[in-house]
């Protein structure tokens, strides 16, 4: 598995497409810093967590990195790594030559993935440091250690949710031999299921099916996209006390007090989150080892 | 044969899809360093075979062990012994020969040492030794089916599984690669290839199968084969005098073991038990009849195969 972990690294590194998606991050930090500087100033400072602040604010027509620019670029990320992993190789005949050689079948899966996870944390650790470091000459103001905390474990997040978003494109590339379709329907399910623009849509459909807020969340916490959103706005909105608050409505909002969180009643919170998203992960892998455990794996 | 260690041996193995049977109950059974060719029209279920005996195909009933190991349950150890050239053999395009050749033998835990030694020798084995540093995706198809025979050979297999091995090659690629896997048995590799070229095998194998329909129709060496098909168990010898007269064919009849003989013109063909060429050479010049030629009937797989698929 090493092997085969250290051949894609390899290749991932050499790839124009690594290329594009680094340039994809550098845009999505140069857009999340030039955000930033835009609003930090009006922004609240009065929860002390003024270096969150630098991965939340939003300018006018500028959205903010955490909210809006990460969870719309992790999952492009996320399929961009995974949607050939198997049937490319399928069809070019290499599968079928590393498979006589003595190796388990999930370690090609294993591999593959794993080689796209470090790929994606190096890119959105980037990412991160590159708004960091700016940002730190920006506004001059150091991070307390409980931010670099929330930052790092809002890190594992992406992580977690791009590795989601990963598997579900190498469970398509195991079920579709054609590289095309394996491309489209992970990216079809993000349009609709994952994407912050047509959310809309989506909370307009579920309310409609569920009536009471406990059925409204547990139908959107089907949605690794709205997982993620709920951990993000626990982890880095330190006074947001708990996840509901994202379906209930505005006027509940203003009873509740707005004082900041500790960090570790934030991660109980997003304890549920965390453990939902790895679960939708490992399921897409189940469905992807037992579908390629069976397969035919000659080209045709 | 019956001395001889049997390294891979099926029983009644079978795999069919959507009901249709592509192998079916084949019980093959292969010798240790023996050169095996498996013949057959396409779709016969040569490479279904292939694939089963490395555990790459699931049999849907019957057995296939390769080195006393069960393809189906024990496919990794099969796969540490054998070498196997798919049909269509496909390469990283974007690495060199040599570092397609080095991710092989990584995947077989060789270490960095003996692997460098290794890709230059079986480089060397198969005419590539000058374009070992260039990108596979610069290859022609020949070349890649070349490079594909050295990955085989660059994880020492004790059992080689070609599908194909000639394919795309020119003719003198084809006279190498022929010789080079002829010379496999004595380091100790056994051969199942799988071919079209009917005289490759001929010139190779040491036993050959024709599969039809999933089915061995026959199996057994060249000599054998050829007997059984077109002679029905006999020697078939021909000789050529100047001319013929019936009491030489009356002479020739009374040698004990000869069945039959036919003239054509000056032809004479003679069915017998055995190789009975001195006795009937001896029984022709003592009846004074110039001798021109005699020879006994080789068998080419061509007519082996052509008897087999006109009447099959």
């Amino acid at each position: 598995m090493i092997t085969i972990l250290r051949k894609e690294l390899a290749d991932y590194f050499t790839s124009i497409r690594c290329f594009i998606l680094f340039s994809l991050a550098l845009l999505a930090s140069a857009g999340g810093l030039l955000a930033a500087y835009q609003g930090i100033r009006g922004a609240g400072s009065e929860s002390g967590f003024v270096f969150l602040n630098l991965f939340t604010t939003s300018a006018e027509k500028l959205p903010p990195l955490a909210i809006f620019i990460i969870p719309f670029f992790v999952p492009i990320i996320g399929i961009a790594l995974g949607f050939d992993a198997i049937n490319s190789e399928r069809s070019s005949g290499t599968l079928n030559r590393i498979l006589s050689q003595p190796v388990y079948r999930d370690s090609v899966i294993n591999g593959k993935f794993l080689a796209g996870i470090v790929t994606l944390a190096i890119l959105m650790a980037t990412t991160i440091l590159i708004v960091s470091g700016y940002g730190l000459r920006m506004i001059g103001v150091p991070p307390t250690s409980e931010e670099i905390i929330r930052l790092f474990l809002y890190f594992v997040f992406i992580i977690i949710y791009g590795g989601f978003w990963m598997g579900l494109a190498i469970l398509f590339s195991v079920l579709f031999r054609s590289v095309a379709i394996s491309l489209l329907s992970p990216l079809a399910l993000w349009i609709f299921f994952g994407n912050p623009v047509f959310n809309p849509y989506i909370s307009f459909i579920v309310p409609a099916v569920g009536k009471s807020v406990e059925a409204i969340l547990l139908l959107t916490r089907f949605s690794p996209y709205f997982l993620f959103s709920e951990a993000t706005m626990v982890l880095l909105f330190p006074q947001w006390r708990g996840t509901e608050l994202l379906v209930v409505p505005e006027t509940t909002l203003s009873y509740m007090l707005l004082n900041p969180l500790s960090l570790g009643q934030s991660i109980l919170i997003v304890w549920p989150q965390l453990t939902a998203l790895i679960a939708l992960t490992l399921i897409c892998f189940a469905v992807s080892y037992v579908v390629f455990m069976r397969q035919e794996i000659r080209p045709t | 044969m019956s001395q001889k260690k049997i390294v891979v041996e099926t029983k009644d193995l079978t795999k069919s899809y959507d009901g249709v049977t592509v192998v079916d109950h084949l019980n093959l059974r292969i010798a240790e360093n023996e050169v095996f060719g498996l013949l057959g029209p396409n779709g016969a279920g040569k490479t279904t075979t292939m694939l089963m005996l490395l555990g790459l195909t699931e049999p849907t009933s019957g057995t296939a062990r390769v080195f006393g190991f069960d393809s189906t349950r024990e496919p990794l150890k099969v796969k540490r012994l054998a070498g196997y050239l798919p049909e269509k053999v496909g390469f990283y395009d974007n690495l060199t020969a040599r570092e397609n050749l080095k991710f092989i033998a990584q995947l077989n835990n060789i270490s960095d040492a003996e692997s460098e030694r290794l890709i230059e020798q079986t480089l060397e084995a198969v005419g590539m030794a000058e374009t070992a540093d260039v990108t596979v995706g610069k290859f022609s198809r020949g070349m890649k089916q070349r490079l594909g025979i050295a990955d085989v050979l660059v994880k020492k297999p004790k059992i080689a599984i070609l599908d194909e091995p000639t394919a795309g090659l020119d003719p003198e690629g084809i006279i190498q690669t022929l010789d080079l896997i002829a010379s496999l048995p004595k380091t100790g590799t056994t051969v199942v290839l799988s071919s079209h070229r009917l005289y490759e095998v001929q010139r190779v194998c040491h036993r050959i199968g024709i599969l039809s329909k999933g089915k061995m129709v026959i199996e057994g060496s060249l000599d054998e084969l050829g007997r059984k098909a077109l002679a029905k168990g006999r020697y078939r010898i021909e000789v050529e005098t100047t001319k013929t007269s019936p009491r030489l064919i009356k002479v020739l009849k009374e040698i004990s073991g000869v069945r039959k003989v036919e003239t054509k013109g000056n032809l004479l063909q003679i069915s017998a038990d055995s190789d009975l060429r001195a006795e009937i050479a001896k029984v022709v010049v003592q009846s004074d009849i110039p001798l021109i030629q005699m020879k006994i009937q080789e068998f080419s797989v061509d007519d082996i195969y052509m008897k087999y698929f006109h009447e099959g």
